[in-house]
């Protein structure tokens, strides 16, 4: 049961929606994009988050699509996770999606709202940073296409009443090598202890993280320079330039997921042949 | 664009009826379908997206009632438990004994129900990935999944 009120809204265009957050705004009134809602509502219920309106944006067509166009594929930010897996036009981001939550659960969540919730996992913008995706958003002057690290870094970076309308991912990316594993404490559906995703891009690897920092983040490293013979040392390269530290809590310890990360590596390593 | 304010006259189409109902925006799917309408068949648990006791289709998709304003609804077509009418999947539930204290059953019939139907030939793969999303605290997950699988291999 949430507590408290609130007005709801369902607009039918970007223009819409952006008018009536400026219309709520300027009533010195707090409103919030809805997508799939099960952050809003679950936070909502324990009195974590307070607003005065909702504005859905699962009408707008702009953030349902999932299409491929030229050389990109296009998924709207309110597009359900089960959508993208069932989709499947990117099948790392459609691995990241399918460990994320469990079925029903991702028939709600949308991948705007995995990237723009208070939830510090975001698992399915790993596979978003590692092919420098772009993101449409849209704002009081219009819609402009960002690179994804201009919405998302370290933490979400849109303005107020920027709505985030789909994400774009260059299709040159999409069949590259690529992994992805999800350790949790115990559950499989749990929140990730460690999650690694990777894409293989020439002699590169592109390595993202969530569930090791407070934030998801991406590596990357040459893979041609790996010292072959001293991998302990190339992990402990990849550790150094982890941008926070690690995180010690009740799902694991800090020191835990640093083992379970410096497996994790291992694998990953074997996996693309360039360790012993 | 369609706006609710406080607490007002809002259509819901339930089960094939469309119903009205009073509901304030805040209101939880769930909260108005049991409490409102009197459809008890979905039950409420955890209430924190966690257990999937509370299950609900929303135009053929499982969804679960407790993350959903009830105002999210309007527009589109609800099915509870109750709306599931001798379906092949009650009767499989019956026949491989797949209840013990069957708190958990509404919502493990209702989400099977949409897998058999969106995947009639449903692998076992599918078939885990959408069970999962259930917890049961007293049946092994054995009788469920024959339960399943009998209705796919009809
Ligand atoms: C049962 C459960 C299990 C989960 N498990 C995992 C997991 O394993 N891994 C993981 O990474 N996450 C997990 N999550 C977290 C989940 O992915 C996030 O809570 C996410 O926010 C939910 O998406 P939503 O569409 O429901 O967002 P909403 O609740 O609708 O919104 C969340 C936030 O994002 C903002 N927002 C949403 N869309 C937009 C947009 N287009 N433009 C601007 N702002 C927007 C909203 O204003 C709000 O602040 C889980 C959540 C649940 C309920
Ligand atoms: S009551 Fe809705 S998931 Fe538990
Ligand atoms: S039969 Fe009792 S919880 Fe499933």
């Amino acid at each position: 049961m949430i507590t408290f009120d609130f007005d709801y809204y369902r607009p039918d265009t970007i223009e819409e929606a952006i008018n009536v957050y400026k219309k709520i705004t300027g009533q010195e009134k707090k409103a919030i994009y809805y997508a799939g809602g099960t952050e809003i509502v679950s936070m909502s219920r324990v009195n974590q988050l307070s607003f005065d309106s909702v504005i859905d944006i699962k009408a707008i067509p702009e953030c349902n699509v999932i299409e491929t166009k030229d050389d990109k594929l296009i998924i709207g930010s309110a597009v359900c996770l089960t959508r993208i897996c069932d989709f499947g036009g990117y099948p790392l981001l459609g691995a990241v999606c399918r460990r994320i939550a469990e079925h029903t659960a991702r028939d709600m969540i949308t991948l705007g709202g995995n990237i723009l919730g208070k939830i510090q996992y975001k698992e399915a913008i790993l596979p978003l940073l590692l092919t420098d995706s772009k993101v449409t958003v849209a704002g009081t002057a219009g819609k402009s296409e960002k690179p994804i690290d201009r919405i998302f870094n370290e933490k979400p970076l849109l303005n107020a009443g920027e709505l985030l309308v789909n994400i774009i991912i260059d299709k040159k990316y999409i069949n590259n090598p690529y992994s992805h594993s999800k350790k949790t404490k115990q559950e499989k559906i749990d929140y990730p202890l460690v999650t690694i995703a990777s894409v293989k891009n020439d002699d590169e690897i592109r390595i993202g993280f969530s569930g090791l920092c407070v934030y998801p983040f991406r590596l990357d490293i040459i893979f041609g320079n790996i010292d072959n013979t001293n991998p302990e040392s190339e992990i402990n390269n990849i550790l150094n330039r982890v941008p926070a530290p690690i995180v010690n809590d009740i799902l694991g310890s800090a020191e835990y997921r640093e083992f379970v990360t410096r497996n994790l590596l291992i694998d990953l390593f074997n996996y693309y042949g360039g360790m012993n | 664009m369609i706006e609710f304010h406080d607490k007002s006259i809002i259509e819901l189409y339930v089960n094939g009826d469309l119903k009205t109902v009073a509901a304030r925006p805040a209101d939880t799917l769930l909260f108005i379908l049991r409490e409102s309408l009197g459809l008890t068949g979905t039950k409420n648990s955890c209430g924190n997206g966690d257990c999937n006791s509370c299950t609900v289709l929303l135009d053929g998709w499982p969804v679960k009632s407790c993350l959903m304003l009830a105002v999210e609804a309007v527009g589109h077509e609800i099915t509870t438990i109750e709306g599931l009418q001798d379906v092949p999947m009650q009767k499989a539930f019956v026949e491989k004994s797949a209840i013990q204290c069957g708190y958990c059953t509404p919502g493990m019939i209702i989400n099977s129900h949409a897998l058999t139907t969106i995947y009639p030939d449903a692998s076992d793969e599918i078939i885990e990935e959408w069970l999962e999303s259930n917890i049961c605290r007293c049946t092994g997950y054995k009788e469920i999944c024959e339960a399943v699988k009998s209705v796919i291999n009809m």
